[in-house]
């Protein structure tokens, strides 16, 4: 069943300048952060967003769940159109979406209670009164391995570490018993050696709540580990969607192989590295035709004219490249 | 980070005992004015608006600070003036609280047209000597206590305003309260369970020193005629009716009613110091 379906969604920001640029500048210019992106979701699935900084992986989640409003393009969750829907549609949804940030030392309020902060969803959606919302919290915080449970819900945040910040956040999340996340890149401000745990809280709660993630990260290696399907972005726009298997083993577009390249566990050995020339261009003019066009290696005069489109290449396999690497596999 | 932290902690240590030591002398005058003001009755027999003695009499045992040209104790008129210059300057500075913040609260969060609206009022406001607008309001209402106090209040109101008003801007933007929004939270519930509590430290500050300051624009009405009329008792009036012997040698009628102002007004601006030095580090140890 689709969970999610997004189709070319757009969204611009306008580049803040000092009065006298605006002035002479001829017209306004814009980041385009995400420019025409495409994609279906299956429920119960984990679908990975994996990309460079700056690509716009976050946003592209803020935009679902409505923290962003979307300049074109749609966003269809569970069937009913949402891309428009003003706060007062959203708030129902608000039940079924639920994300969780990337920096766990700003996504806590520091003046609220650890229990507070968990308990507030259920407060807000009049779910439960503040005793009931008290005992679901307490589950809650033993939920998510922060015990004794008591003595968490007193603490404020700046008494926590990182990990057990993220830990509330996935609790305060998840106590709506939402069917949908977006998780961004959760783990990326976390100690490594505490990543593992809470990825695994996570999907303990898939299981638990039958979950559809979305899940942001830079990382393809923590992508592998979790996900049902890849999507490979590349300054606003989606290059390669491919189950998680098929994407690490057949890479189709040059700039995902590249990206493999540069993740030792991740190297096969029969294929050749890919190492881009270059950096990541500016998001304000991207380069014409194939955004990757300057740095390629493949690049031909008609990668610069013609914007690929996303097509399928079988296996539930699509890519954005004009000469996609299906005889230069190994 | 922590290191870090510890290390400007250390340099910092000498300014933060001289901060806790504004504090404590600040809140040392304040608290000693107030307890005066209250227990004037008890402190002293005479009534400060009758006729005690003779008139424009020294300091001595039995007239503590003197008495003025009516006659009327002096040292009476300066622990009965105090309540009222604390209750026109506090109760004035609650009422500019009041309206200023959700103004500026409403303000900061929802932006455009209605942003547009109050900060030119506010602005417009805030280009007045606050002595000159107080005078202009206390001259249209008239002369009396609340009057005083709306024309006070009105004053300070864009202090508060402005403050908050940035501050919601840069708070509304944080994570938390894009998470709070992310559950489904209210306007409502989000400016006062998520943005007002982070204001509250910066609050209390602007409150005290705005006491300060509206206790020399109260003084300044006062002497000019515009607050509580005679003979209630009042520094800023004790100045004016006073300040005409001043040449004449009868200085006990100026020096005290004078030096009160100045020191009330210096005891909440240490205070206001103070709490500002505490309530920014808490703020950054926090983080
Ligand atoms: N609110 C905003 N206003 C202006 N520009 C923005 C805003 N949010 C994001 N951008 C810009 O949009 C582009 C995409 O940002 P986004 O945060 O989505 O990237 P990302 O892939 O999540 O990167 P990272 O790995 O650094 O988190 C960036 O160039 C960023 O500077
Ligand atoms: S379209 Fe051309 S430039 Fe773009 S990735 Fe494919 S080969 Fe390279
Ligand atoms: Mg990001």
């Amino acid at each position: 069943m689709i969970e999610l379906e997004i189709i070319d969604l757009k969204k611009y920001f306008p580049v803040q300048k000092s009065f006298l640029e605006r002035l002479l500048a001829r017209e306004k210019q814009f980041i385009k952060a995400v420019d025409g992106i495409s994609f279906k979701m299956f429920s119960r699935q984990v679908f990975s967003l994996v990309g460079e900084s700056g690509c716009g992986k976050t946003t592209t989640g803020r935009l679902i769940v409505r923290l962003e409003k979307p300049d074109a393009g749609k966003i269809v969750f569970e069937g009913s159109d949402i891309t428009f829907a003003d706060e007062k549609q959203l708030r129902p949804l608000r039940r079924k979406i639920q994300i969780i940030f990337q920096d766990p030392y700003a996504s806590l309020n520091p003046r609220m209670r650890i229990g507070e902060i968990i308990a507030e969803p259920l407060i807000v959606h009049s779910i439960a009164d503040k005793k009931e919302a008290k005992e679901e919290a307490l589950k809650m915080l033993e939920n998510v391995g922060l015990t004794p449970p008591h003595m968490f819900y007193r603490l404020f945040p700046h008494q926590l570490s990182g990990g057990q910040r993220q830990r509330v956040a996935i609790a305060r999340a998840m106590i709506l018993k939402p069917k949908f996340i977006v998780a961004d890149e959760p783990v990326s401000m976390i100690d490594v050696s505490l990543r593992a745990a809470i990825l695994k809280l996570l999907m303990k709660f898939k299981t638990l709540y039958n979950l559809s993630i979305l899940f942001i990260t830079h990382d393809l290696a923590v992508a592998r580990l979790i996900s049902d399907t890849i999507a490979v972005m590349y300054l606003g726009k989606i290059v390669e969607i491919a189950p998680t298997e098929e994407l690490i083993d057949n890479p189709l577009h040059p700039y995902t192989k590249a990206l493999l390249s540069s993740v030792p566990s991740l190297i096969r050995r029969k294929r050749e590295k890919l190492v881009l020339k270059g950096e990541i261009a500016n998001p304000i003019n991207p380069p014409s035709g194939c955004r990757l066009h300057p740095r390629c290696p493949y690049a031909e005069s008609i990668c610069s004219r013609e914007e690929p489109k996303l097509i399928f290449y079988g296996n539930n396999h699509y890519v954005a490249c004009h000469f996609p690497l299906v005889n230069r596999r190994y | 980070m922590n290191i870090g932290f510890e290390l400007i902690r250390k340099m910092l240590a000498p300014w933060l005992k001289e901060a806790s030591l504004m504090l404590k002398l600040g809140l040392a005058i304040v608290i000693t004015i107030i307890a005066l003001s209250i227990t004037a009755p008890l402190l002293t027999q005479y009534s400060p608006i009758i006729k005690v003695g003779d008139a424009l009499r020294p300091p001595s045992t039995k007239h503590l600070m003197g008495t003025n040209n009516l006659g009327y104790d002096m040292f009476s008129r300066i622990l009965y003036g105090g309540r009222t210059v604390l209750t026109v300057v506090v109760s004035a500075t609650l009422l500019s609280m009041c309206i200023g913040v959700p103004l500026g609260l409403i303000s900061g969060y929802y932006g455009r047209i209605v942003d547009r609206i109050f900060s030119i009022i506010m602005d417009s406001m805030y280009a007045f000597p606050s002595l000159i607008l107080a005078l202009a309001i206390a001259a249209v209402l008239g002369p009396s206590m609340v009057n005083a106090i709306i024309a006070i209040a009105v004053v300070y109101i864009p202090t508060y305003f402005r403050m908050v008003r940035g501050q919601t801007l840069s708070i509304k933007s944080l994570l938390y309260v894009e998470a709070a929004k992310a559950i489904g939270a209210r306007d409502l519930r989000i400016i006062i369970k998520h943005i007002l509590p982070n204001l509250l430290p910066t609050i209390i500050v602007v409150f005290t020193m705005n006491i300060a300051d509206a206790i020399l624009t109260e003084a300044g009405l006062s002497f000019l005629g515009f607050s509580v009329p005679p003979p209630t008792p009042d520094w800023g009036a004790d100045l004016r009716a006073g300040h005409e012997y001043l040449l004449a040698g009868y200085w006990w009628l100026v020096a005290f009613p004078g030096f009160m102002i100045m020191l009330l007004a210096a005891g909440f601006a240490l205070v206001g110091e103070g709490l500002n030095d505490i309530l920014s580090l808490r703020g950054a140890e926090k983080r």
